[in-house]
């Protein structure tokens, strides 16, 4: 059933990633891509994996960005997965039932035996969060670990999903975010988590926590408190960018 | 948006049939169509054939078309499963009516009840498209009141000339047809232009500031992607034509399915015989080429929003 269930739980599971910790080195989305390749989801195909045209089915994909400008701007490493929405338009567009919202936990789902390939759920997805599979001919997305956070046969410590377990630098909380008293909710609340694109309408339950401010507190040891750009004249390297004019003609006669 | 040929196949086509199906249901059923054996086998059977190869090509875009039977489930919430559902209906109230309008030459009475039903259900099977389109919050050129009624006039218009073609050849008199094509065309060219210019400045209010929240701290830029080779999203999502092209082959589309082809039946309202019948034939191939070029623009300058997160510009 592709509508929203009407009587939903006020669970809420998702994941709280802090920007402020993530170091961009890519655990959660290898490890994502391990468990899942085998999971609920499975296979998630590679074509040509070790060839030119290298493609694959990932669920979990982290992004770099720089934000602000000059001695300000700073790095953010932006993993972007599946948020499991609340007004998912990925679920209701789907003509088949295969694409769902669980009432009991809010996980948005996909059966791969009902799904047709049409693509119209990846269209409707404004964060990218699902991905086709050309070789099964159906579409791919993050489940939450479902088969690993309610699966009785792994110790408790391990019932998360691969990606918070894999992180390295704990920057991946998993929890109920329907719960205002959970870790996560925490979390959201003192660090101010907030929603991606929320002008879209989406609700989404997975938060992202900003970087926190710069620290500006060493003591003055009389350093300047930020160095000067280094000049692009004069030096022996100056030339290079200025090469123009006679000797980019030269250069490209001796290209051709 | 990638332009699948497939999809491009299907809504110009089943667009053109539905179209002529709609004219066939209500003119016939209004009598202004003469009950006529061949006329009724022409239409019916072109317009049938139109909409069936339309579908047909659409299950080529999908990953298990075996499975195509399930998408007539979720009609409470996806325009997709009520297009699905639409299409089908309409076969039914279209095939009865032909069965009046060919096997016994009646169309009035309940055989015209058929008419107007198959005329209701083409009308709904054409605005559901529409509404798979215009209901995306993620496509801002498709998200927009211009788009529904688009496809239902250029649905109309396409079916007007057909129409107009079946009666030259066929020998009907009905010297208004050729204006309800002129007519059907030049509305549907006024709705792209405003639709065309409406798409300018599009946008969706996001920009990779707010897909990412970092904009609080300045202007965001991409650094590192994800990944070293394009993946699904960005064959998918990140299909791209340069302004000046679009431009150029809008002006291209424009003159195929509309300059052309309004001049075109203008002159076959004006001559009779066979020169007529050659004219209106040339018109329904311009139109042909045209509408194809235009169904590609439709979804060769759709932006996606997830492009924002690739560095894309605002959508």
């Amino acid at each position: 059933m592709t509508s929203l269930p009407t009587d939903r739980s006020n669970k809420r599971l998702g994941l709280v990633i802090d920007l402020d910790v993530c170091v961009g080195c890519h655990a959660c989305a290898v490890s994502c891509k391990e468990w899942n390749t085998g999971g609920h989801p499975a296979p998630l195909t590679d074509t040509d994996p070790y060839g030119r045209g290298v493609d694959g089915v990932w669920l979990n994909r982290v992004h770099s960005f720089e934000a602000g400008e000059g001695a300000a701007g700073r790095t953010v490493h932006f993993p972007r997965s599946c948020l499991h929405c609340e007004a998912p338009a990925c679920v209701t567009v789907c003509p088949t039932g295969a694409s769902y919202k669980r009432a009991e936990d809010g996980i948005v789902l996909v059966d791969e035996d009902l799904c047709i390939g049409c693509k119209l759920c990846s269209w409707a997805c404004p964060y990218g969060a699902r991905e086709y599979d050309g070789d099964t001919g159906t579409m791919k997305k993050c489940t939450l670990c479902i088969d690993r956070i309610y699966n009785e046969t792994l110790e408790p410590e391990d019932r998360a999903p691969a990606c918070v377990k894999a992180c390295p630098a704990g920057a991946r909380h998993f929890g109920d975010l329907g719960d205002p008293g959970s870790p996560v909710s925490e979390l959201v609340r003192e660090r101010g988590g907030y929603d991606l694109m929320p002008e879209m309408g989406y609700r989404p339950t997975n938060k992202y926590l900003p970087p926190r401010p710069r620290k500006t507190r060493a003591a003055d040891i009389g350093a300047p408190e930020a160095l000067t750009p280094a000049s692009r004249e004069g030096g022996a390297g100056g030339g290079a960018d200025e090469a123009g004019g006679f000797w980019r003609w030269v250069d490209r006669a001796l290209s051709r | 948006m990638h332009p699948a040929y497939s999809i491009i196949l299907f809504t110009t086509a089943s667009g053109a049939g539905y179209g002529l199906l709609f004219l066939l249901g209500i003119l016939g059923a209004a009598g202004t169509l003469p009950a006529e054996r061949w006329l009724g086998a022409a239409g019916l059977g072109l317009a049938l054939f139109l909409v069936t190869s339309g579908l047909l090509a659409s299950t080529f875009h999908l990953g298990h078309p075996e499975r195509a039977w399930c998408a007539l489930s979720q009609w409470r919430s996806s325009w997709l499963s009520r297009e699905g559902m639409a299409a089908l209906f309409t076969y039914l109230p279209a095939v009865l009516y032909g069965v009046g309008w060919i096997a016994f030459e009646q169309t009035a009475g309940l055989w015209a009840a058929f008419g107007v039903l198959a005329a209701a259900g083409a009308a709904v099977t054409v605005y559901c498209t529409g509404m798979i389109y215009a209901s995306l919050r993620t496509i801002p050129q498709w998200h927009t009141e211009w788009v529904v009624p688009g496809y239902l006039l250029l649905a109309l218009a396409s079916g007007a000339l057909l129409l107009n073609l079946l009666i030259h050849l066929l020998g009907v008199d009905r010297p208004l047809f050729p204006w309800l094509a002129v007519a059907g065309l030049a509305a549907a060219l006024a709705l792209k232009l405003v639709y065309w210019r409406a798409i300018e400045g599009a946008g969706a209010g996001s920009d990779i500031g707010t897909a990412t929240g970092l904009d609080r701290f300045g202007p965001v830029r991409p650094l590192d992607a994800p990944h070293t080779q394009a993946n699904y999203l960005m064959k998918e999502m990140g299909y791209r034509i340069a302004r000046k092209h679009a431009h150029k082959l809008r002006r291209y589309a424009t003159i195929l399915a509309f300059a052309i082809p309004i001049a075109v039946t203008i002159a076959t309202a004006a001559l009779e015989g066979p020169l007529a019948a050659a004219l209106a034939v040339g018109a329904v191939l311009s139109a042909a080429f045209g509408l194809v070029l235009e169904r590609w623009l439709f979804f060769a300058e759709a932006q996606h929003v997830v492009m924002l997160f690739y560095g894309r510009g605002p959508a």
